[in-house]
């Protein structure tokens, strides 16, 4: 737990937003016609990405049936399955290069994934936990579903942030922010990953929900979904009424898609995320 | 005589979690909570509210053509007798009846479901539906309840499903409904899921999804079991009229396990009638050849419960396989898991081939062209009823007519033909 909060508290300090890119595990895979294409390292994008302005960084397990992830993240996530990729290969890539990168680590599991973990939810908490992750989300975990999650979270020294919805109502946000650890994750619209969000709702809206939350709670606040330019980060971080006045901005879609392309043509995707997150967090 | 259904022991489930047992829950993104708690609680009011009972009543009367026919299948008894009969004995035979839901408008069992939730949908005023569908017979149903009630209707729908299922697609479109075809991994009822469901997250506060089976978070797999179980409702009514007793067991296939649910769950209190389940055995029990998690799967979380499922090691979704779409998929609804483990109900599995036999033998014997998925049922019936006395009472649940499956079925069975010619 002492990294994500200390990283915060140093943003807070600075009075600086934070930007938490999200990536998926083993995407693009690597693909040479002479053998079977494998999973991307994730070590490589994260070295890559811990020093181009990424506070914190989500990496997302791939599952065969996301419900919460539009196109862009579902066919990544089924590519790097499809090229092998598993928690056990991501837990042993992570702790490689996890003594050597500032950044928080945040896994974001499907509570399917952590199920079928031998030694189940709390077993697989403390895997992750071993091989270096501070922190998770389980975004198909509601509060009614996260008791056992949280107290393996708890019992491993991470964080665990669940979701607050622009549906959720007002005494449910308490309640969801008085469980969190860490931080809160604020969705800035309803529906599914990789759809935008009109740059007027996050002033407005989202910092309406930036607001309930902060009523409850002194936990930071990220706020993600549809957020994909420096402009939009802006919007998130910056006090209102210009902005959301969030503590970071989660921006995941826009990496993955940029990560794929660079990978078709030929190039490294490592140093595409990179050069894409120096860019968005020129919007801090 | 459809009322809430009465609530004995063992159909004292789920606990307001939305638990069967172990099983079950509401494994969504927050997105959804807020729905998924709207609807609960709109289903409470109507379900303590005699008005809603009576108008669904009504309307399964004189629209659906509800009750359907409890109906002696002699012949294919008989069959059955001749065909299977146990070495070294004859037990005699039970009867085989049918519950004929192929009866009810649309074909299928399905719409007993879609005009409740529609009815559900119009209280908390909702203007479009969506569904998914693996056979097109929820879609379907749902694109009639749309009609219906003048909602806008979307049904996802596998690409491969629809190739298979294309009468059902041309019947959807007829009704006024878009099926929007789902591209994606395998191209079957599990991906349709996947699709509706992500519709739901960004239409959620306009738009009911009507789950087709009773999967799903909770309180889909309740609500769903409660409009279902007019069928076996009717069934016990039907049987101690015909024949002064209930039957000595009932059979339905399983696939999401809706049908099974509805007959199942009147007499899931009643232990002397025993109640089988029948999966899809596909080509055989290996991984990828079938879709039956109940016999081949272990527990694990799917489209938003905990049940049994077919899962990898690493705990991703595992191909399956069933020549019949409705029932090709790698999940169940949570309580055919807690029925199973605390073996109230027993669930063996058939294999294609053997379906497929079952469906020419019923539609030679009796005139009735069962679906797919039907056949299913009716295959293992036709191994059990030998086993039985021949005073013995075997009921079946033949859940859906097979006019959508002539064509693949004729494919099938040229190609099988071709394989191993006789």
């Amino acid at each position: 737990m002492p990294r994500i909060e200390d990283i915060f508290a140093e943003r807070r300090s600075a009075k600086k937003g934070a930007l938490m890119p999200f990536v998926v595990a083993g995407y693009p895979p690597v693909k040479n016609p002479a053998v079977k294409p494998r999973p991307m390292a994730t070590s490589e994008v994260l070295a890559a990405l811990d020093g181009a302005g990424a506070s914190v960084i989500e990496v997302g397990f791939p599952f065969s049936d996301p419900i919460a992830d539009g196109p862009v993240i579902a066919a990544a996530m089924h590519e790097a399955l499809e090229a092998g990729v598993t928690p056990a290969g991501i837990f042993d890539d992570v702790a490689s290069i996890r003594p050597f990168i500032k950044a928080g680590l945040v896994a974001m599991v499907s509570v399917s994934i952590a199920w079928r973990w031998a030694g189940g939810p709390r077993g697989f908490v403390a895997a992750a936990a071993r091989a270096g992750f501070d922190g998770f989300i389980f975004p198909d975990a509601p509060l009614e579903e996260s008791g056992e999650l949280l107290g393996a979270c708890r019992d491993a020294g991470c964080t665990a942030s669940l979701l607050v919805a622009p549906t959720s109502p007002p005494e449910r946000v308490a309640a969801i922010a008085g469980a969190c650890t860490g931080f809160v994750y604020v969705l800035a619209r309803t529906g599914i990953t990789g759809q935008a969000t009109p740059q007027g709702e996050v002033a407005g809206r989202v910092g309406e929900a930036v607001k309930l939350v902060r009523r409850s709670t002194d936990l930071p606040v990220a706020v993600g979904f549809g957020i994909t330019s420096a402009q939009d980060v802006r919007a998130v971080v910056a006090p209102p009424p210009a902005g959301a006045g969030a503590d970071a901005a989660i921006v995941g879609s826009v990496i993955v898609k940029r990560m794929g392309e660079s990978a078709s043509r030929g190039q490294d995707p490592s140093s595409a995320a990179a050069a894409l997150v120096a860019e968005l967090a020129g919007g801090l | 005589m459809t009322t809430a259904p009465a609530k004995p022991r063992l159909a004292d489930n789920p606990t307001p979690q939305g638990r069967f047992g172990a099983f079950g829950g509401m494994y969504v993104p927050e997105t959804l909570v807020a729905a998924l708690t709207q609807l609960t609680s709109v289903y409470d009011q109507a379900r303590a509210d005699q008005k809603f009972w009576d108008d669904l009543r009504d309307l399964l009367r004189v629209y659906v053509g509800r009750p359907t026919a409890l109906y002696p299948a002699r012949q294919l008894s008989e069959r059955a007798r001749r065909l299977f009969r146990p070495q070294g004995g004859d037990a005699g035979g039970a009867t085989i009846w049918f519950k004929r839901e192929d009866l009810a408008h649309t074909g299928a069992h399905k719409i007993n479901n879609t005009l409740g939730q529609a009815l559900l949908a119009k209280r908390m005023g909702k203007k479009r539906i969506i569904a998914e569908t693996g056979a097109g017979q929820h879609g379907v149903a749902s694109a009639t309840a749309a009609a219906h009630f003048g909602l806008k209707c979307d049904v996802y729908m596998g690409a491969e499903d629809a190739r298979r299922q294309r009468l059902n697609v041309t019947r959807m479109t007829m009704l006024g409904a878009r099926v929007i075809e789902v591209q994606d991994g395998s191209k079957t009822l599990k991906d349709a899921t996947n699709a509706a469901m992500r519709d739901w997250m960004a239409s959620v506060e306009h738009t009911h999804y009507i789950i087709g089976s009773v999967v799903g978070p909770h309180p889909f797999p309740m609500i769903v079991r409660d409009f279902q179980s007019i069928i076996g409702i009717e069934s016990k009514a039907q049987f101690l009229r015909t024949i002064g007793k209930l039957p000595d067991a009932v059979v339905a296939c399983v696939g999401g396990g809706s049908n099974a649910a509805g007959i199942f769950f009147p007499f899931i209190d009643d232990p002397a009638v025993r109640l089988i389940g029948v999966e899809a055995g596909g080509h055989g029990s290996a991984p990828g050849q079938h879709a039956a998690p109940l016999s081949h799967g272990s527990p694990g979380v799917l489209h938003g419960s905990l049940s049994y499922v077919l899962q990898d090691p690493a705990g991703q979704t595992a191909p399956v396989h069933s020549c019949s779409a409705g029932l090709d998929y790698p999940g169940v609804g949570p309580e055919h898991s807690f029925w199973k483990d605390s073996g109230r109900v027993s669930y063996t599995s058939v294999t294609d081939d053997e379906a497929l036999d079952a469906f020419l033998l019923l539609a030679r014997a009796e005139g009735i062209i069962p679906a797919l998925e039907t056949a299913h049922a009716v295959a293992h019936a036709l191994r059990l009823a030998p086993t039985m006395s021949k005073d013995q009472h075997l009921l079946v649940n033949l859940s859906g007519r097979g006019d959508k499956d002539v064509e693949e079925a004729a494919r099938l069975l040229k190609a099988r033909d071709e394989r191993s010619p006789t």
